[in-house]
């Protein structure tokens, strides 16, 4: 919608801030992106609760960048120990902590930050799962969205080695270490990684540098991208139908409203009530109960005490999980490899989701009960992943169920979920779809 | 399923909390009363602490004069718990040297200003660990130092409040800790000198905490009536959509 319409330059009335704005507007797109994106963007009307998610992602990202401003300013990406025998870096986080003026409230903003971003994201996926909003003609708007989810876990794994606690340090040499295992260049690529034979304070400064500086770049250029490509095309709906195709004489379609102000007020309230849960737990529980904040990372990262149990953090046990899940030395290659293999397609997959799904329909509320119960088994599978993600892999349920089978299954059912897709999405009942979208 | 009860359903599976199942062989902990708003209690763990822990442990992310946000003044800080050069706007540091104590010990002490935090897990928080810990020394001929502790199997640490507390010995059948030996208080007094102990470290590991729940509190009271003039707003726009 953006581009087929070419909107008129800023005429001035003759004032001075007319006068100026035209001569603004005659050389910089400045009226065309704000009717193109915002005040004539037609959104579908009938957004519901899962449509909040994208803007607050976008929220979230800024909340990152400028906490994350503030940060540097006083965090040292240094391993080295100070005077009281404690790493310069792990000091610097605890200085911030207790020292500067409102480092507690940035810092636990940007730590909440990291988990709010996942919670939120992954709303925003599942939301496109609901509705098939990666369906034709969205494939594209997915496949950067995908990108941006693999940018946003590498940015976050980065992140979290920089308070150089016992979870960063461990986290860190457990998941590089993984790359030894691929066969022949393995060993030379884990050490190129780390920049030295452990995780030390050649990793803590190149973590620090991709973190604050490569990964954002690229995420949000890969954002800008999802946007513009969303604002090409238009948003789906929670009725998967295309507004586009009844507009009325002005060329505007008929269930479409404009983004602003309609989406841009409703969005606010959206934003309100997500501050009302971040600040709860910002101010009333940073820890988040031991999943945001990992108790055994306020201890100093030591290289000579392996922590008994090492667990990422919650965002990413359920790829942790199909990492896990992978035991057996494929071709004589370490299971390790398939290991990295696996959690790396767990991601890869969904970028080919436009392709794997058949169904004539594109929203939940059309389609039959095959796509809605394997979905549910998806969801709660996603959810049991996760959880045997933070545990250690000799874990039983209620002390008798084993974990480890329960999660190699678990994580056959995520990769059949996608792979069987072409099949079960074609054969699934459906009911007709409405010409105009549901609107109470 | 219907559109709508599978709309609940999902939403429910979505909020469900992680933690469903918790693991088995936990530690037994006895939970420790909170004392963070009694300023006496926390002056007086103070006092427990820069007299027996910080011969030995550090505090280094915690500046003297902190400890006025516990009600004392810098000259009372200055007279009553400061017993080195240091000047006020330092931190509480140890004077042995790590590598010495590592030789005494078997490890270094670690730096005590976040044990409160790191020490909490799924069994109790880390107060409740301290609490716990800090009473369940026994006499153990087989140590070094001559001491083991119930929840922290071949501690390094001696046990640094015996006078206070006196000696206990594990039962051999019921493996329970029982008191052979009294020290200065009761088991009572003692339980409370070890409460106001480990409210100060609580404290001490996180010096805001007590300020950042009140900020909020009226943070979240700002966004409650923000989000009546958000909702109210959306509702004067959207009435035209029908």
């Amino acid at each position: 919608m953006a581009t087929d319409t070419h909107y008129e330059k800023y005429k001035s009335d003759g004032s001075l801030q007319g006068n100026a704005l035209e001569w603004f507007d005659a050389r910089f797109p400045a009226t065309s992106m704000w009717r193109g994106h915002l005040s004539e963007y037609y959104a579908p009307k009938n957004f519901n609760f899962w449509y909040y998610f994208g803007s607050l992602a976008m929220l979230v990202l800024v909340l990152q960048i400028v906490t994350g401003i503030f940060l540097v300013m006083h965090y040292k990406p240094d391993a080295s120990l100070n005077a009281n025998g404690i790493p310069v870096a792990f000091a610097s986080v605890e200085y911030i902590m207790r020292d500067v003026s409102w480092g507690w409230l940035i810092r636990y903003m940007h730590s909440t930050g990291a988990s709010a971003f996942f919670i939120v994201v992954y709303m925003h996926m599942f939301r496109g799962m609901l509705y098939g909003s990666y369906r034709q003609p969205r494939e594209l708007i997915w496949v950067f969205g995908t990108l941006i989810f693999l940018c946003l876990m590498a940015e976050a794994f980065m992140g979290y080695l920089l308070p150089w606690g016992q979870m960063s340090f461990w986290g860190a040499q457990v998941i590089v270490n993984l790359f030894s295992a691929i066969p022949l260049i393995g060993d030379p690529l884990s050490l190129w990684i780390r920049g030295d034979f452990v995780v030390g304070d050649a990793t803590l400064n190149r973590f620090f540098s991709f973190h604050v500086i490569a990964v954002p770049l690229v995420l949000l250029g890969l954002v800008a991208a999802h946007i513009l490509a969303l604002h090409e095309v238009g948003s789906n709906n929670p009725d998967g139908v295309e507004i586009k195709k009844k507009k009325d004489a002005n060329g505007v379609p008929l269930d479409g409203i404009a983004f602003h102000p309609y989406y841009s007020v409703k969005d606010i309230v959206g934003v309100v009530v997500f501050l009302i849960v971040f600040s709860s737990i910002v101010f009333f529980a940073p820890e988040g109960g031991g999943y945001f904040l990992e108790y055994n990372n306020f201890i100093p990262a030591d290289p000579l005490k392996t922590p008994p149990h090492i667990a990422p953090v919650w965002y990413f046990t359920p790829y942790y999980s199909l990492l896990r899940a992978m035991v057996w030395p494929i071709l004589g290659i370490d299971a390790k490899f398939w290991g990295v293999v696996a959690m790396g397609a767990g991601v890869v997959i969904l970028a080919f989701l436009p392709w794997l799904d058949r169904s004539p329909v594109k929203s939940i509320r059309y389609r039959g009960p095959i796509f809605k119960t394997l979905l549910v088994i998806f969801v709660i599978s996603f959810f049991i992943l996760g959880f045997l993600g933070t545990k250690p892999p000799s874990y039983a349920f209620f002390d008798v169920i084993p974990g480890a089978p329960i999660a190699q299954i678990l994580s056959a059912y995520y990769f059949l979920y996608f792979l069987t897709m072409p099949w079960w999405s074609k054969i699934d009942k459906y009911k007709p779809e409405p010409e105009r979208v549901t609107f109470k | 399923m219907k559109a709508n009860n599978m709309k609940k359903f999902l939403l429910a599976l979505l909020f469900a909390p992680l933690t469903a199942f918790a693991n088995g062989a936990a530690l037994h902990l006895d939970k420790a009363p909170d004392v963070q708003g009694d300023k006496a209690a926390l002056q007086n763990g103070a006092k427990t602490f820069v007299n027996y822990c910080l011969n030995c442990h550090g505090a280094s992310y915690v500046r003297y004069n902190r400890l006025t946000e516990l009600g004392l003044t810098e000259q009372q800080v200055k007279e009553n718990l400061m017993f080195t050069a240091e000047k006020i706007g330092e931190p509480m540091r140890v004077a042995a040297r790590p590598s010495e104590q590592k030789q005494w010990f078997g490890a270094t002490p670690p730096d005590l200003s976040l044990i409160a935090r790191s020490r909490a897990s799924e069994d109790g928080s880390g107060a409740d660990w301290l609490y716990t810990y800090l009473r369940s020394f026994y006499r153990d001929p087989n140590r070094p130092t001559g001491w083991n502790n119930a929840i922290f199997e071949n501690v390094g640490m001696p046990h640094v409040l015996w006078q206070l507390q006196g000696q206990q010995t594990q039962n051999h059948e019921s493996h329970k800790l029982e008191l052979s030996v009294p020290g200065k208080l009761t088991a009572a007094e003692y339980d409370k000198q070890i409460v106001d102990l480990v409210g100060f470290m609580v404290w001490m590991a996180e010096p805001n905490a007590g300020f950042r729940k009140q900020l909020g509190m009226g943070v979240l009271a700002f966004l409650i009536v923000l989000f009546g003039f958000a909702y109210m707003l959306k509702k004067e726009y959207w009435k035209d959509i029908k």
